[in-house]
Parts: C-alpha cells; structure tokens; sequence
C-alpha cells in the first residue's frame, strides 16, 4: 500500500494494516550491510603513502566488502538495537543459576582508568605494580572469602576455571604417581559444562543420583569411590538451590579414597561471607567473577572464573601469578616442578578484576555477609509466597538463593514451562531458568539476586501468581502464543537449525537469486 | 549500604511471611560450625569516593601507554577505539543484558551477533565464524582439538613462529600429549613447518604475521597441509593486518583463529580479550562456541537465535565440542561497532597507516648503531637484535618513560639465543617524536 | 520380514541377512523435529550397544544404538539434506543405516510388535 507522505493524516489509520515496521519506539532495524556500503566511515584517519616492499607480496587483492557507517548512523543503528533487548537495568532476571545482580558503574568507571585500561600485559613489571597489586588484594579477598590457601586469577570464564580446576587435580595426582585414576563423579543434577570439563580432560563421568529431597546422598558417594576415581565436581550449594547437608561427609570420604573435591562455585553468591568452602574440604572451587561480584553479563561474557585451591593443590597453580620478591612485587610467567602451565595467553581478565575488586571494597565484608542473606532471604520470600499455588519438588529444607518449582502444578492445562516462562515476557519480566536442573521435570529454578527490592518482588510474585492461576482456570492460549508484546514473537528454531544461515549474504549472491 | 534496597523493617516482615525466627534458620542445613564461624578480618563497606581513592591509587602506580612512546605489540596492541565504540558498549541494555537463550527479547545482542559472525567471516574469507571465544590463545587451543575431530588424526605441529603463549596454552590443552611437535623459535622466519607434516598430522598451526613479524607463505603452507589430508590452522595475533594482507580463507586456511581485541577493545593488561574463530561451512557442525543464525518468528518476521546448540555442553555434556559457554560478548559488540564504524574504506586505511608507521620505524632502527632489524617483511610488528642483553635494556628505557618493545627472552626464557632480541610494534598512534625519542634512547644505552 | 525394537526405541526391519534401522515413531514425536543426523560410515563395524548414529532436535541430541551386531552396509544420504524425513516418514523414508547382521540369534532378544507397543502405552 501507498502511504500519503504530502499532508497530514487525518483519519485513524486502517485497522487491517498489518505493520511491518514494528512498533513505534522500536522500528525494526535492518542489518548493518543494509545500511552501510563500504565507501561510508565512522572515523577519520589520513590516507598514508605506502611502499609495499615489506609485504612480500602478500597484499590484499579481494575486497573485504565490509560494510561502513558514519558516526551518526552507528549511533542510531546500535541504540535501536540496544532496545530490542531486555537488561538488568530495565527488569527484574528472575534466572537461577545465573545470578543477574546490579552492576554499579563505579565498577565500570574504575575499569577504565588508563592505569589499568591502557597497560599492556607485556610491560616491565616495573611499570605495572599498581596492577600486580590489585591482582594481589582481590586474591586476598577471594581467598579470605573462601578459607584456602591460593588463587589461580587466569581463567576466562567459569568453564574455564573449571577446566583449570580439574587440570590442577589431574596434575597433581600425576606427580603423586595417581594418573590411573579416570573416573569424575557428577551428580546428575549438575550444570552441563562440569561433564563437558571431565571429559574434555578424558576422564570418564560417572553420574550420582540425588537422593528425593534434592542433595547427594553420601552412601552413593562413598559406593561410588574406587581407587580409580579422581574427583568429584560437587556444586554446593546445588543446582537445586539447596545447600549439601553433608557435604563434609562427603568431602571426607572422598579425601579418604585419595581423590579430590572440585567445587562448582556457581551459586557462591549464597554463601558469600557466611560460609567458607574451604571448612568444608574443598580443594579447588571457581568463582564467576561476573555473577558473584557484579561483572556485567554483557550479553554473553566477557565473564571470568577464578579458581581457588587448597594447600595440596597450590603448588600445581598455572602461570602467571604475582609473587612478593625482593624488589616489589613479581609476576611468576613460567611454569615451575610440576604445574600445568599456561591456559590463556596473559594475566586473564583484568578488567573484571578491577571490577570485582571495587565491588567488594563498596560491599566490604559485612556488606558481602548481608547481600548473601539478601539473597536467600529474596528467594525464601518467593518460595513462600508462591508455594500454595507452585508445586515445590523439595519442601524438606529451606531454599538458599534461588527457588527451585516443577511443572506438576500445570498438570492437565495444556501450558508448559516453556509456555508459563514466555508469558513472564509478556509481563515485563525476563523467563526463569527453565527445564534445569535435568532431575525436576519442567524445572523453573528462580533466583531473584539481593539487587531485588520487597516492592520488585511482591510484583513478581503477584504476576506468577496471577499467571498460575489463569494456567489453571484453562486460559492455556495466553500462553501457548505468547510472547505477544515483545520485538519479536515466538522464533522458529528448527528452520534456524536445519539449514543454518550464519551471516549476511548479498541477495544477488544467493542461490535462489541465480535461479 | 547502596546496592541492598531492604530495611530492616522489610527484613522483618519477609522473615515473617517466611514463617523463619531469623536470618539463620534459613541456613539451618548448613553445618552449625561452619556457619559465620570466624571473623573475615575484612574491611567494612565503604562510600564510593573512598573506593574510587583506593583503586586511583593503585591505577596511578602504573605506568598507562599515553604516558610517554609505546612500541609494545607480541599479541596485544595500542590502537585507538573511537569514543562512540565505548558510549554504545554502555548501553544498559547491552552491558546488562544476559547471554541471549531468549530471543524474543535479546534481539539486539542476537542481531549484533549475527553482523559480527558477518564481519568476521568477511575479513578472514572464511565460510562461517562463531559468536567469540575468550581470546586468540584458547580459541587457538580449541582450534587444535577441532581439527583433531575433524581428521581424526593426532598429530599437531605449532610453527616454530607461533606466539610463545599460545604454544603454551596448545600444550596445556593438550597435557602429556606426545603427538603435539612445537617447533623451536624461529625469530628470522626460518624453520619449515611443511617438513613436519606427514600422513598422521591432523593440523600444522602457522601465525601470520609471525610472532617476529615476518610474513608467512599461507598458500604454501596450505597446499602442503592438504597434500597430506592435514587441516591448517591459521593464527594471527594483530587483526588490522588484514585491512593489507590477504585473507588466509583465500590462500586456503581451513581454521582461522585470531585475536580480535586491536579492533575496539583497550589492552586492559591482557584481558578481557577476543578471540575470533572461523571455519568452511562443512566444518560447523565440529566448530566450538555459541553461533547466531536467522530465522523467522510467528509471524513471519526475520529474527536471530542462537543455533546449533546441540554441540555445546548445556546438551550434549560430556560429549559437548567444548565446555565454552560465556565467551566474549560485550568485546565482540566493541569489535563489531569499531568496525562498523571503520567499514572497508576506514579499514584499509588503518592498515595501511600501521605498516606506513611501521616501516618509519623500521627504517629509523636501522640507522641505530648496534641494532639490526631482522625482518624483511612486517606488517606493523618486527624483531630487533640489539648488541646488548634486551631484557636490561628494555628495563632502562623504561626508567627513561619509554616502553620500547618486549624481549623476547621474557617469552622463551630457555633459549639462550633470543637474548638479545626485542619485539616491537608500530600502530596509528605511534608517532614521529615517539620514534625519534627511542631511538636517540637506544643510542645512548648503545653507545 | 519382522520388525523387532529396543527399549530405545529403535527398531530394526529383517531382510534376510540386513537390518534396516532407524527410530520408532514414538521416539520422533518425543525427540520434536529432526534437525541433523550424524550418520556412521559404511563399513563401521558395530557391536550390540554401540553408538551407530546421532539424530539432533533443537533441544536435544539422541545417541543411535545398534540393536544387533554387524556392519554398516548402507547409510541413508537423503538424511543430510532432508532430516525431517525422520519426523515425516520414520520408518520408511526416514530410516537411519542398513547393517548386516552378524549374529541372527541377537534379534530374538529383541521387543516384538507386541511388547514394544506395550512398553509406550
């Protein structure tokens, strides 16, 4: 249809027209390749006289064909697109496991001082003793946190520190003539990168059941154990939200059988300042960086995950690290007796460090102690106030950070979890965790965070309750079609996956087009 | 304390409605003497301005690269990142935003993603990229496994030319693995690779520009990899070299891997980082890491998701490609709008100051008595050898402000034979006055 | 010509000495659509039990058993362009590899029409 551009619409519109467009604050936004040419640029730079004698004949000869904006085409492009997305800062992540609480800016203002944003790693270590410092004071406070006795800072994200983790274990059990133990137990109620870690590392996993009121029961450890197990990745407190009532039997009996005990330190944000891992015999635990200590998500990382470890472990920490020497402080880049080397090519992630670091200066210990009580308190609330009308899975203990509820309570309505998480969409609010962890059926795992004030959660609580109720009473095509209020509905995934379009392509390159 | 929004009124009423004594009893499954058992000896919480005072403190013991001349490149480098890259990257809705398993409501990192997979693809002439791995290191590690699965062959041979950290973190990776052959250091571009590769060889790793800054032959390397059934994995540490030079996708790479933090991110003392990883299409399906696609949604609408995801470790746990799952999001995001801001035209002009700047340099070291430039091809990196041991020297022209390049021996402290090299780099913020004070400081400590 | 299942929900049809394999139609409608197979290579030789194929939904990836010994004498190619098959025509148009069966006697351990349809009620 045509649209009269001269004068001023006088009417209400047609009701038929279906908009395309989007809606009007949030106008669809075209690829950047749809905007942009290669001709355009955001940025000025001279064009430089160049003798190609020493490029050896390896010029570009292609054209890259990459697209240009201006300046202020960029800007509008990615502020649209910006707006297509839900964040923190504009609602409530009710997601479990994943510990989406308030970033502060102070903690992005500080990353950007020059002194630690414009440091290269490779500078003299002369140069740099402000940052060996900061690296220094975290590991304390991540240590002190923890009760053990070293911290490896390097791992990029809470995989790898869990790679690192278990790297340590395999190289320490190797020096002590214990390479022949392979087996990892994992319970099966854990987060899928801990199998992943294992057999990355070539163990083989042997899979715990829980017991039916949601922990690990000892017994099963302790049938488990052989002399070929190497460890066991434990998250405690668990992926169900409940904290391992025996989890120092059970670190005892793997302590006996000569193994190891990883601790996924996911779910740290619960404990932090109130409880120490390392009294409850751990030996190397990671600590996502940007979960507990306020590192922003920024949709997918960058995230970092250091790793601390006990006594027996320390001595098999990978490089680099800082080290008091005579002379100010050290950074120790290569490998001594029997460590296992280097897992990222620098000092890992500094900028989370300073991050991590401002956010627990601004918490202090006592404000740590509080934000995790917050927290349990937040997620007990809810559990309280929706457990008439959810159904919870394990009512025996209190709750810890999040709340764990499965899908018996939709029984006969015809409305899944999935379905019951996108409505939450509808209502301003980001899904909870869903179908995890694997042992609850229909699994919805809510974790509020301490960010979230009573008002915020009283809210939620009343949409969830509302939302339940009107599963119940057979409203299932509110659910079954939505989202219906968000920049996009309902995305097909199976053609996503079965012919997968990766990138941009010009439309006269492709197939269809030389028909 | 700013960040908890209770009082302790509120706290009171929640307890109640919990039907909890106290804060305690919540935590009643955890062992009686582990629970706030100690005194953390911690400080207290704190107003912001004191933090803020702590953490200058500690930045301004630093010696920051505006500071005074920098010539330091070895797998990081000092670009300058527009204004505009670092405003939008703070965009609530971005740096807030969680990993984008919601699509209906994650549609600007999805989308963004998807131009970035564009871009990356585009620059290396490779088929596919993925959404980001941590940096060029690990996603070097990762490539290795992923041509083992492919070949389903062992063997691995790292040039001799490849970044001393990455060779590390390949053979932490690979731990005790006798199939992995790492030749040794090759600072005057010498030692062939295309020797070592027989019918066994999964993968040969070949940096270009090398970590010494010599140009490698890729066609070559290709030609001689495939001649064998063995993949090559192309590595390159400094991504702006590809505004001038050849993409290894056209010479017949089958992995790329580079770092991508010169394009919009800050040097951050060595993270967080980029790593950038493509491949040919055939080969998705091994590839590690998140990846966007397009797709449609209810109504017909294009729209993005994440895809594939049956290769990663929240499906396929132990027998996951990898056990990646936060990468580097918000830097792909700097990337991707520094070089949305670039375009082609920006692009190549960014590369061609680097190598103009580069060649200044080279051309102004030469005349330094007792330093010998051992390159005849760079891009905008190469390798020194100065009459006297580096690490001393570079130590001094410090204390003189002037951060002039890394020893080598600091990366390769076991070969004697390195001693007295240093690797530097030129960008397009280095300048005349920068190169003209390192020099006359070389003269002197020369001299 | 008899078809047996497993407890997987795989089945295999009997032509003389060759299975013909693929999944039930029970299990594509639980697996959701098809978006990938992983096919074994002819002349992969297989033990009862072992992995032989991976059939891929969005969600979820489902390892492919060998219901009896023997070796892959036939992998349906149509598959890699058109997994659906197994959504839309599980046991005929949709079926995964074809193996010669090594040990006949294996198939007698197997679920009849009967006790498969039992098992999913």
């Amino acid at each position: 249809m045509s649209m009269n551009k001269q004068g001023r619409p006088t009417g209400t519109g047609t009701s038929d027209f279906a908009s395309t467009s989007g809606s009007a604050l949030l106008p669809n936004e075209p690829l950047l390749f749809e905007i942009g040419d290669t001709e355009h640029s955001g940025v000025d730079l001279p064009d430089a006289e160049i003798n190609t004698a020493r490029l050896g004949g390896f010029e570009r000869k292609m054209p890259l064909d990459l697209a240009g904006l201006t300046e202020p085409e960029a800007m509008r492009h990615y502020v649209r697109l910006s707006r297509l997305n839900h964040s923190i800062d504009s609602g409530m992540y009710p997601l479990g496991s994943c510990t989406m609480k308030h970033n502060p800016r102070l903690n992005e203002k500080m990353a950007r001082l020059p002194g630690f944003a414009d440091i290269h790693p490779l500078q003299p270590v002369s140069t740099v003793q402000g940052a060996l410092e900061l690296m220094n004071q975290l590991s304390h406070w991540l240590m002190t946190l923890t009760n053990t006795s070293a911290v490896a800072l390097t791992p990029k994200a809470g995989a790898h520190g869990e790679l690192l983790g278990m790297m340590t274990i395999k190289a320490a059990q190797q020096a002590a003539g214990q390479g022949h133990r392979t087996i990892v137990l994992v319970p099966e109620s854990a987060h899928g990168t801990n199998p992943a870690t294992a057999a990355f590392l070539g163990y083989s996993v042997k899979s715990i059941p829980a017991r039916a009121d949601g922990t690990v029961d000892v017994q099963a450890v302790k049938d488990a154990l052989s002399p070929e197990v190497a460890a066991i990745m434990l998250t405690n407190p668990n992926t169900c939200g409940l904290f391992e009532p025996q989890v120092i039997e059970i670190a005892q009996a793997v302590h006996g059988a000569g193994a190891f005990f990883y601790c996924d330190g996911a779910n740290f944000n619960a404990i932090m300042g109130v409880v120490r891992p390392g009294d409850l015999g751990i030996d190397a635990m990671h600590i996502n960086l940007h979960k507990t200590f306020s590192t922003p998500h920024g949709g997918g990382g960058p995230g970092a995950g250091p790793v601390v470890l006990s006594a027996a472990l320390a001595p098999f920490a990978p490089v680099p690290f800082v080290r008091q020497g005579s002379d100010g402080l050290e950074l120790v880049e290569h490998t001594e007796g029997e460590a296992l080397g280097r897992i990222t090519a620098f000092q890992g992630q500094m900028g989370m460090y300073v991050r991590a670091l401002t956010y627990m200066l601004s918490h202090g210990g006592d404000g740590l102690a509080q934000a995790a009580e917050d927290a349990v308190l937040n997620a007990n609330y809810i559990k309280a106030r929706l457990g008439h009308v959810f159904s919870v899975p394990f009512p025996d203990y209190p709750t810890m950070h999040e709340a764990l509820f499965d899908d018996s309570f939709l029984a006969g309505t015809g409305v899944t979890t999935l379905d019951f998480a996108k409505a939450l969409i509808d209502e301003g609010f980001h899904p909870m965790t869903m179908y995890f962890p694997l042992v609850v059926h229909g699994a919805m795992l809510v974790e509020p965070t301490e960010s979230e004030s009573k008002q915020t959660l009283d809210h939620f609580c009343d949409v969830m309750e509302e939302l339940a109720l009107d599963a119940k009473a057979g409203n299932a095509a509110r659910f079954t079609a939505a989202p219906l209020h968000a920049p996009r509905r309902r995305l097909d995934e199976t053609r996503a996956a079965r012919a997968p379009i990766l990138k941009w392509e010009r439309p006269e390159d492709l197939p269809q087009a030389a028909e | 304390m700013r960040y908890l929004p209770h009082s302790a009124a509120e706290r009171a009423e929640m307890l109640g409605v919990i039907g909890a004594a106290n804060i305690d009893a919540l935590f009643s499954a955890v062992p009686a003497n582990a629970l706030k058992s100690f005194d953390l000896g911690l400080p207290a919480h704190s107003p912001e301005f004191l933090v803020e005072a702590h953490m200058k403190a500690l930045a301004g013991q630093n010696h920051a690269g505006a500071d005074g001349p920098f010539f330091i490149g070895a797998g990081a480098y000092r670009h300058h990142v527009p204004a505009t890259v670092d405003h939008l990257i703070q965009r609530s809705e971005f740096l807030t935003a969680y990993t984008p398993y919601q699509p209906e409501i994650s549609q600007g990192t999805l989308q963004m993603l998807f131009e970035f997979q564009t871009q990356v693809a585009k620059l290396t002439g490779m088929d596919v990229a993925n959404a980001s791995m941590y940096d060029g290191s690990t996603g070097t590690a990762e490539a290795v496994l992923m041509a083992r699965r492919l070949t389903r062959r062992n063997k691995v041979v790292l040039s001799g030319g490849l970044h001393p950290h990455y060779r590390d973190v390949v053979k932490a990776y690979l731990k005790d693995d006798s199939d992995l052959e790492c030749l040794s250091a090759s600072p005057e571009g010498q030692g062939d690779i295309l020797d070592h590769i027989d019918e066994e060889t999964a993968a040969i790793v070949v940096q270009t520009p090398d970590f010494y800054g010599h140009l490698r032959n890729i066609r070559a390397a290709a030609d001689a990899a495939h001649a064998k059934g063995a993949l090559l994995i192309v590595v390159i540490t400094e991504v702006v070299s590809l505004g001038l030079l050849e993409a290894p996708g056209a010479l017949g790479a089958d992995i790329v891997v580079a770092e991508g933090q010169s394009i919009g991110n800050a040097l951050n003392f060595g993270g967080p980082y980029l790593g950038l990883l493509a491949t040919r299409k055939e080969f998705i399906r091994q590839m590690p890491g998140r990846v966007c696609g397009e797709t449609v949604d209810a109504e017909g609408q294009r729209g993005f998701v994440l895809t594939l995801s049956t290769r990663e470790q929240h499906i396929r746990r132990e027998k996951a490609t990898s056990n990646i799952c936060t990468n580097s999001g918000l830097c792909a995001l700097a990337f991707s709008i520094h070089m949305a801001l670039l375009g082609e035209a920006g692009f190549t002009r960014l590369a061609r100051l680097n190598h103009a700047n580069a060649c200044k340099l080279a051309d102004a070291l030469e005349a330094v008595p007792g330093v010998e430039v051992l390159n005849r091809t760079f891009f905008n990196e190469m390798t020194i050898r100065t009459s006297t041991p580096a690490a001393a020297l570079i130590e001094r022209l410090a204390q003189r402000g002037i951060l002039g390049g890394v020893p080598v021996s600091r990366l390769e402290p076991g070969d004697p034979g390195v001693a007295n090299l240093i690797v530097l780099a030129a960008t397009e913020l280095t300048t005349e006055g920068d190169i003209a004070a390192l020099c006359a400081a070389l003269s002197e400590e020369l001299a | 010509m008899t078809t047996k299942f497993t407890p997987d929900h795989e089945y295999i049809r009997v032509e003389g000495s060759t299975g013909i394999v693929g999944i039930t139609p029970y299990a594509q409608n639980a697996l959701g659509d098809i978006v990938f197979v992983e096919l074994p290579s002819v002349g992969k030789v297989l033990k009862k039990g072992d992995e032989a194929a991976v059939v891929e939904s969005v969600k979820a990836a489902s390892e492919i058993y060998a219901p009896v010994a023997g070796t892959v004498s036939e992998i349906n190619e149509a598959l890699s362009g058109e997994p659906g098959l197994i959504n839309t025509d599980p046991e005929s148009g949709g079926w995964i590899y074809k193996i010669t069966i090594a040990d006949a006697s294996e198939l007698d351990g197997l679920l009849d029409d009967a006790a498969y349809a039992e098992l999913t009620k």
